[in-house]
């Protein structure tokens, strides 16, 4: 963003502390992920920079860490990534069939109690989540599903279905009906006409919404510290106890695999995201 | 004319209005269809728990049902002066049936809720309830204990017999219902959860503030960047969004932390002094900091949607009828941006209002919520009424401000990502 050339000078001043305040902010928000990665390769077991690793010796870093996450002796990383992916994976799946049916229904314009119903669908997201997690802890007491991977899985799909409903009814939002209309008056019958036409072009929509249910459900924590016994523990569990009992740097190497984890789906989510712009013909 | 009074017929001879409503009801119950079962899920695993809630909050049948013979007898009791042996009689028939039941600790924990000094007193009858004799229960036991011939103690059991209380409600504010029954508040070294409302409010306040100040100009500066240069900063903002949130905490734990990064920088910059590092973490500062950065991106993402669409001309324009640049932006700029800033505020005070992890971790004593006091009472006294009741006093401050939300923005124009 250069000036113009006849810009005058204390506007010019004005602008650079602008961009020095947006640098600030920028570096506010991404610079404390960074601190993660290089004291995950620490070879002593402090949490700080050691004279060693500010000198860059080679032998102050190691993957002493990485091979204790997982080959460490009674080492719970291994359950719980295994539950996380389980309980995501399936949460995921009953998140986007129950939401995207849903999505469907509300985008038709015959819908009625529309402004009901979505917040009903939506309140997951709003109410805050010591208070689903009471909720849901008193159903799941009651089902006897407490403690059990059925009753996590549920109550991710309860707290990941608002993020499809948003995404796939933003999506429909831009959708020619009359394409479907099309196919019907050519014979489909609307599952074939759904599966057909209507699915493989809301798809980036559906796909980033399961990635938010994903990510809610791998990163979800109040709700699961309520519900889970210890068959049930998972990777934000494993992390919570261990922030809270004794910071091993250990779990620097489990955080540092998590970010690794989140660029990947950012780079999908925003692929996805610019597919569906180009599209529904947004961009540019 | 008579054309428009005659109805029109559809090609199987049926009244065109008639058979359009066929249609549309038809199309109605399709849509329903199609919602109903998400809508039913949420409703038995979701909005009838919350129901649930409401009721374990005023239940208090538990005494009510321990105490049944005692309440009966107690009905014709003015509570002026001690019972009468009937009503003794009563509450001993009821009490060797709850010993028998192993039950009597469960009593004596619920009526300390109401008055303290009931515990040591109901384990002294316990002890010598074995050696009464038939007969004459008033003197039996009002010779255990001199509280057992205490009228005070007595009126405090008869507070106990309906089977509704919204006790757990004032206790939430640190208030209670005294002897005369007037509603009062407790001492002012006791209000434990009047600090904890207040504190919640403002640190939900403050962040949403610094949130604000700080997510403006970035977002002014997305909007206004060419496409290759803003796409790149705004993995910024993205990266730490999609990042797990106890990620997130662990790195404000490891730089806020006394040996830790920013305390260095402090001391190598001569701040502060080595011997004399601050605290920055386990008090109100950690939580201030972490969930700042931590909400940062819900108030950014709302801005950048709004101030994308404003379109450059109309600075330029505002410039041009001679205003100065921070008159075209405050009078031109900023009005256009007020939608994006009240979504962005509200988002953020709503999440920060219910924060329970972070404050949990880097919050220490002074810097927790009331969400931390609500997962104490889950899990640690037990006292699920009162986490409900507690849990439902936060819910309809939330609902209220999701209600502003939804006439200021609309619900269905949430954007994420």
């Amino acid at each position: 963003m250069a000036l113009p050339k006849y810009t005058e000078p204390h506007y010019r001043i004005w602008h650079y502390i602008y961009l020095t305040i947006c640098g600030a902010v920028f570096f506010f928000l991404i610079a404390p992920l960074f601190v993660i990665f290089p004291l995950s390769f620490n070879a002593e077991e402090f949490l700080s920079f050691s004279e060693g690793m500010k000198s860059l010796d080679p032998d102050a870093f190691s993957l002493r860490w990485y091979k204790d996450m997982i080959y460490g002796t009674k080492n719970p990383w291994g359950l719980a990534a295994k539950n996380s992916f389980i309980i995501a994976i399936f949460a995921t799946i009953g998140s986007v069939i129950l939401g995207t049916v849903a999505a469907l229904g509300l985008s038709s314009r015959h819908m009625p109690y529309k402004g009901l119903i979505m917040a009903v669908l939506i309140s997951p997201m709003i109410v805050p989540l010591i208070i689903s997690g009471v909720a849901i802890f008193f159903f799941m007491a009651k089902a006897g599903l407490a403690a059990t991977h059925t009753g996590i899985v549920l109550a991710h799909i309860i707290l990941g279905t608002p993020f499809v409903v948003i995404t796939v009814t933003a999506t429909l939002s831009g959708f020619d009906h009359s394409v479907t209309r099309a196919a019907a008056s050519l014979g489909s019958d609307p599952v074939n006409t759904f599966m057909k036409i209507t699915l493989p072009l809301i798809l980036p929509g559906v796909i980033s919404g399961g990635l938010f249910a994903f990510v809610t459900s791998f990163d979800e924590v109040v709700v699961v510290l309520f519900l889970a016994g210890l068959e049930n523990t998972t990777i934000p569990i494993q992390m919570w106890t261990g922030l809270r009992e004794q910071l091993s740097p250990t779990i620097l190497a489990v955080a540092t695999c998590l970010i690794i984890l989140s660029t990947l789906i950012l780079v999908t989510a925003e692929l996805l995201r610019r597919r569906s712009e180009r599209l529904r013909g947004i961009n540019q | 004319m008579s054309s428009e009074t005659k109805q029109i017929l559809t090609t199987d001879g049926i009244p065109l209005e008639v058979s359009l409503k066929k249609a549309e009801r038809k199309n109605k119950i399709k849509a329903f269809l199609l919602v109903a079962p998400l809508l039913f899920f949420l409703i038995i695993t979701y909005v009838f728990p919350i129901g649930d809630m409401l009721f374990r909050s005023v239940d208090d049948k538990m005494v009510t049902q321990m105490l049944p013979k005692t309440f009966k007898a107690m009905e014709n009791w003015d509570g002026q002066e001690l019972p009468e042996e009937e009503v003794f009689a009563a509450f001993h028939e009821d009490f060797i049936k709850l010993v028998e039941d192993k039950r009597e600790g469960k009593l004596s924990t619920q009526l300390n809720y109401t008055k303290n000094g009931f515990k040591s007193i109901i384990k002294k009858l316990r002890r010598k309830s074995k050696t009464f004799e038939e007969g004459n229960y008033k003197e039996q036991i009002m010779s255990v204990h001199k509280r057992w011939a205490d009228v005070e103690y007595w009126r405090a059991i008869k507070r106990r017999a309906p089977e509704f209380t919204s006790q757990k409600y004032l206790k939430g504010m640190d208030m209670y219902v005294n002897e005369e029954g007037k509603i009062v508040s407790v001492e002012e070294d006791r209000r434990i959860h009047r600090v904890l409302w207040l504190r919640t409010l403002e640190i939900a306040f403050f962040v949403t503030v610094f949130c604000f100040l700080m997510a403006y100009p970035i977002a002014h500066l997305l909007a206004t960047l060419p496409m290759k240069y803003s796409n790149l900063l705004m993995i910024c903002v993205l990266l730490p969004f999609w990042t797990s949130l106890l990620v997130r905490t662990a790195s404000w734990m490891i730089l806020l932390q006394q040996q830790g990064i920013v305390n260095d920088f402090f001391v190598g910059i001569g701040l502060v002094a080595d011997d004399n590092r601050p605290e920055m973490m386990y008090n109100k500062t950690g939580s201030y900091v972490a969930m700042t950065q931590i909400l940062l991106p819900f108030m950014v993402l709302p801005l950048y949607s709004v101030m994308k669409t404003i379109s450059p001309s109309l600075m330029r324009a505002g410039k041009s009828l001679g205003g100065t640049p921070f008159v075209a932006f405050w009078k031109v700029y900023f009005p256009l941006t007020i939608p994006g800033i009240g979504a962005g505020c509200l988002l953020v005070f709503i999440l920060a209002i219910g924060y329970y992890i972070t404050p949990a971790l880097v919050g220490g004593a002074s810097g927790t919520l009331i969400s931390n006091q609500i997962a104490f009472h889950m899990k640690s006294t037990l006292d699920w009424s009162f986490a409900s009741a507690m849990g439902l006093m936060l819910l309809s401050g939330v609902l209220v401000i999701y209600w502003l939300y939804n006439k200021i923005v609309g619900i269905d124009n949430i954007k994420l990502g």
